[in-house]
Parts: C-alpha cells; structure tokens; sequence
C-alpha cells in the first residue's frame, strides 16, 4: 500500500529550487498518493516547477523577518503537524538549511532524524532508509520503530529529478508560531562566489585534484583540463583544508555528491570519505604515481604517473584539437 | 566582558583504524580508546580565541562518551580549556542524535555559557543535526556552517557558508554555532598544557543527575532500528596502465570512447 501523505521540504539556491529537493519530490511521488511542499519566500516563481515534480500544493512560510530558514520553517511544520494535519513523512533535503530545519524540527516535535541517506524503499510496513557507510563499502538499512511523521534528511544525487507533466502546485501560506530567542539570527548580507562554468554537483564532467599536485598554484591544472571539457573542479578535503581551494570544490562525505559521465581524479589518493561522494560517477579516469593507490580500486581506467607530467601534456592536446 | 564558551567535544575511535559495527546492535564499537574528533579541535581553537579576544573568560568542554572516557578531554584540556563535564553513564548504550542533544542540552544549562560551539558534524556520528537539536532544546538562536567567526560586545558576527558563496549571519548571545574546519588552525598542546591537563576539573555526570528521563535515552529511545548491513554493489576496476610519456593518449583515447571529446 502506498503512503498517504508526504511532506518535501523546497530549499532554494537564489531564486531557484535546489535540484536535490526536486530529486526528493520525485522519488516522494513514486511513494505516496499525495505529494506536498514547503518552501519559504515568494512561491509563486517556483510554483509550476515544483509541481511538475509531482507536488500537489506548495505551502510557503512567506517572511524569515531577515532570519535564516531553519527556525521559522521548522516552527510552522510543527504548528501543522501538532495541529493534526501530519503527513506519514518528511523528506528534507541535506543542503545547509535543510540540515538547520530537521535539527530543529525533530527537536521541537520530539521526533528522532534519520540523516545521510541515499536510499528510500516503501517496505509495505513504512519507509526503510539506506546509508552508505564505510565510504560507501556498506550500506546500512533502517527504518522508524513508532508511528508519527518520520523525518527523512537525503543527500543530494540520490535520485534523479522527473517531471512527471503535472500542472503548477496550488500555494499557500503557512504562518509561523512566534519565535522567541531562536529566530534572532540576521542574515545581513550575502555574497556569491560564482565560478565560470557548469556547476559541480550538475557537470556531466568533473576534473578534481587531491594533495598530490604538489601545490596551490598547480590548481590551474585542474580548472585548464575542466575548462577544456567544459566540465567542473572538483578537490580532496586535503587542499581544501590546506586552503588551496575554497570549501564548495570539495567533493566526499562533508563535500558534495557527484555523478558525472565522467570524473577524472588527479593525484587523490581515494579516501573512503573522498570515494563515497564519486564512485556513483559513470565513468571514473584517476592519475596518481602510487600504483597500490585505492583509488585504482574503482577506476575504469588508471594512469600510474606523474600529474604534473600528464596534466600538461592532456592540455596541450586538446588545446590543439580545440 | 569577559566570556563563557562551552564546546561540544565529541570522542571517537580512531578513524584512521579499523571501523566496526557491532553485529547485533549494528552500533559503532567504541570499546577501544577513544580520541577528541579532530573536527571537534577547530570548535575548542575558535573558543580559546573567542575568549581571548573577549578579554577573558573560559572554555568549558561539554563531551557524552561511553566508559568514563577522558583521553579526548585531555587533549582539548592540553590545548587550554578550563575544565570539562562528561556525561557517562550506561543507560545512554545506543542513544540518537536527539537524545544525545537532550543529554548535552542539560549538561550546558548547568554551565550557563554565553556561546555554544560544535562542529558542524561528527567524524564518526556525521548527522549534522546535534548542535540545532540542542540550539532548539535550549531556545537559542543558531548559526551553523561558520567558516568565520568574531565576536562584537554581546553579538557573535558569523560567515555562514551557502550553496553560492557565504551570508553574513549576526547573531545575539547566548547561542549556538557550528564551526566548519578549518576554520582556525587548531594549537597543538605544549608540554605545559599537557602537564596542566592532568589536573584540570573534569566533573563526570550520570542521566539521573541530569535529571533526565532515561526512557527517552539509550536505544530505546531512539525509536529507530537498523534493518540490515550488506556490501555495497562493488565497482569492477578497470584498465591501469603506467605512464611512459604517453599515458595522457590513453586518456583521451578514452574520452573520445565515451564521446566526452
Ligand atoms: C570525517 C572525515 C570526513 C572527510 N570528508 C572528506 C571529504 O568530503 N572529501 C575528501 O576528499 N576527503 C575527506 N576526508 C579526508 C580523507 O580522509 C583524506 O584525508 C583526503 O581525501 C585525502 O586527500 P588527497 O587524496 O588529496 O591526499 P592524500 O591522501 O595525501 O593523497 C595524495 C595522493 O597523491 C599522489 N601523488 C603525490 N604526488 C603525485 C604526483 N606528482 N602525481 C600523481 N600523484 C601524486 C599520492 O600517491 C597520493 O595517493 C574526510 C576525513 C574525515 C576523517
Ligand atoms: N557525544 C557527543 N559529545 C559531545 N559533542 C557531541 C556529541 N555528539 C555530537 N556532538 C557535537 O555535535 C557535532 C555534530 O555531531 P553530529 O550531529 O553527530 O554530526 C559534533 O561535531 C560535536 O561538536
């Protein structure tokens, strides 16, 4: 028996749905009868989208007051939820905001929070998670032991986003319960760090470097190759956190998700945590001069060399068919 | 005016060793030593500088951990924090993430910091949701994902990372932030502050003590159980080839297969 009733949380990138939320709308589609969204801010910009992703209507919590997300949002899920209008489950996408939206939420409903997952099967007696753990060597199962609205926190890619052709979302406004001291949080400005080209978690190719470059101006060899490709950057926490290169390149466990058609990985050694945020990519291309290297483990092809040979002559080459 | 700063320290296994679960809890085994979350040392770095820069105050280290564990606490200790409450007790066997944040929620109040640092998620737990889950039990305003933090009179101004760059978060005190790493350089303890860590208060608390109903703690309440643990889908590996000043044809040999070029 499918599910009645689930809720999908809407973050927005700008003035945009981010693409994870619409991959959970799709997947809350294939679960349950009646899909519905939250979102916060103007929602009749995203409105049709939203619902040719399967949502039914779209709830919007219509002013932060100059706050962030998380409290506001989580106060006027919990207002509706107490008031009796619970949905059979919660699915929040794990982005910035949806993680301070769940915190608070499970919180405030006393409702334990399944994080990390990446995997949703209707089990016919309530919904089973999967996690990847180990680096993704494992994958773990779990479910909810008690009734109420489970909360579900997915991670990106997962799965894919699919218009289904349906109209726009009916909206609506869901107003939030005063916040008191939690809400006091004040965004005062925001900055972008807009970097040419396509974005990491959407590139159909993803060149990253790893420590193995030697150093930060050697970057240039990655970002050359991607540009040349038409692809993204991508990096290892190990330059990230040596600050070579700023946190959003950072692919893995606390970095992003990737599936591209083809992710080229250059001098990364193949962490657990690096690999389990790229082994779903389609094709998986990785140069390192440590042939025992365990990034070769998951290679369809594998060059044992130097990156700083290899890259430059790559680039010269395509350079010359462009 | 000076500061009071309780950082959440979780203590882990060595991540870099052999990981288990436990075959019938499916629990992360924690009997072996345990060590202070290397994210958890960019949280204690940021609040021995917040306090510094306040002109005064301490930190207090707030940590949940099996077996009276203290090596974890040692470490921060060593770096320079005042003193610690652990909250050990065998009731908490299995506990979640929300009943770990009502655990460190009670051990805070009894602190009564001005601010609360955590990292933004665990190396071993990784949920991400400890830090807004206590904010929330607390009635304190959170920031979480700081990759800057200052401190302004009674306002902690914060650079919050987003999907497209970072916002500019100003937040009133008391409240809770989560630190990204990073974000400082943590100090490695000197001989001094290992020296000095031995001696350093660490006041160990049960759930009773916390005045806590253990019912909503320890597996049971958790309310969440683990179906089942199987291999992942193993990738096949693939063609390796060792460079000899032509390795890089291979490359687009292949990406030409692909029809990437
Ligand atoms: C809780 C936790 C979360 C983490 N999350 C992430 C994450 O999200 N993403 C992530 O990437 N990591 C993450 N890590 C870190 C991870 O464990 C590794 O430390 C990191 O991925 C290593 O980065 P690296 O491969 O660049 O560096 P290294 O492991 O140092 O590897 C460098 C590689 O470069 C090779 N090399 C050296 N010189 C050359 C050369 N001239 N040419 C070719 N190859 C060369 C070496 O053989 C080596 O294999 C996490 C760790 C923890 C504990
Ligand atoms: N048992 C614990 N003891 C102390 N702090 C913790 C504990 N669990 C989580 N935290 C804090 O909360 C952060 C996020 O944890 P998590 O939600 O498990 O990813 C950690 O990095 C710590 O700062």
């Amino acid at each position: 028996m499918p599910l009645g009733t689930i809720w999908v949380v809407i973050d927005r990138v700008g003035d945009k749905v981010a693409t994870v939320s619409l991959e959970l709308l799709s997947k809350a589609r294939e679960l349950a009868g009646n899909v519905e969204a939250v979102t916060w801010g103007d929602p009749s910009s995203i409105a049709t989208e939203v619902g040719a992703h399967g949502a039914s209507s779209l709830h919007a919590v219509l002013d932060l007051a100059g706050g962030l997300p998380g409290p506001v949002v989580a106060a006027a899920v919990a207002a509706k939820v107490q008031s009796g209008a619970a949905p059979d489950a919660i699915l929040v996408p794990q982005t910035y905001n949806g993680r301070d939206i769940a915190g608070r939420l499970s919180a405030r409903l006393d409702r334990p929070v399944l994080t990390n997952i990446v995997g949703l099967e209707d089990s016919g007696d309530g919904l089973v998670s999967e996690h990847a753990i180990f680096g993704g060597s494992e994958v773990l199962r779990a479910r909810f032991t008690d009734a109420g609205p489970g909360i579900f926190v997915v991670r990106a890619k997962s799965f894919p986003a699919e218009a289904s052709g349906t109209g726009p979302a009916e909206t609506d406004t869901w107003e939030s319960p005063e916040l008191a001291a939690t809400g006091a949080a004040k965004v005062l400005s925001s900055h972008s760090e807009q970097s040419e080209g396509p974005k990491l978690d959407e590139a159909p190719v993803v060149v990253s470097g790893g420590r193995g470059l030697g150093d930060a101006g050697s970057y240039q060899l990655i970002e050359d190759l991607a540009r040349l490709l038409k692809g993204a950057a991508g990096a290892s926490r190990a330059i990230v956190d040596a600050g070579w290169v700023p946190y959003s390149h950072q692919v893995g466990q606390t970095g992003k998700t990737v599936k591209p058609n083809v992710y080229i990985a250059c001098g990364i050694s193949g962490a657990t945590q690096h690999m389990v945020g790229m082994k779903g990519s389609k094709n998986i291309i990785a140069i390192n001069k440590d042939q025992e290297a365990p990034i070769f483990s998951i290679a369809d092809l594998g060059i044992v060399g130097d990156v700083k040979k290899v890259l430059p002559q790559l680039i010269e080459a395509l350079e010359k068919r462009a | 005016m000076p500061m009071k700063v309780v950082v959440c320290v979780k203590q882990i296994p060595d991540p870099a060793g052999e990981l288990r679960l436990d075959p019938a809890s499916h629990n992360l085994v924690r009997d072996g030593k345990l060590i202070l979350d290397e994210s958890d040392s960019y949280g204690v770095e940021m609040g021995l500088q917040l306090a510094e820069q306040a002109g005064g105050g301490e930190v207090t280290l707030v940590s949940m951990a099996p077996h009276s564990e203290t090596s974890g606490l040692r470490t921060a200790l060593a770096m320079g924090a005042a003193g610690a409450i652990l909250v050990s007790d065998r009731a908490l066997e299995g506990t979640d993430a929300l009943g770990t944040a009502k655990v460190l929620a009670a051990a805070i109040r009894r602190a009564q910091p001005d601010l609360v640092l955590a990292a933004t998620e665990s190396s071993d737990g990784y949920t991400g949701t400890v830090p807004v889950q206590i904010a929330e039990l607390l009635g304190l305003p959170s920031v979480t994902f700081s990759k800057k933090v200052t401190v302004n009179g009674d306002k902690v101004l914060v650079e919050r990372q987003t999907e497209q760059g970072y916002d500019e978060v100003e937040v009133p005190l008391p409240a809770v932030v989560t630190v990204t790493a990073g974000v400082v350089e943590p100090r490695y303890p000197s001989f001094k502050g290992i020296m000095a860590a031995k001696s350093k208060p660490v006041e160990e608390l049960t759930v009773a003590d916390l005045g806590l109903d253990p019912a909503s703690l320890g597996a049971g309440g958790s309310r969440q159980q683990v179906v089942s643990v199987v291999p992942a889908e193993a990738r096949a590996a693939g063609e390796i080839v060792t460079d000899d000043g032509e390795g890089f044809q291979q490359v687009l040999a292949y990406l030409e297969r692909i029809k990437v070029i």
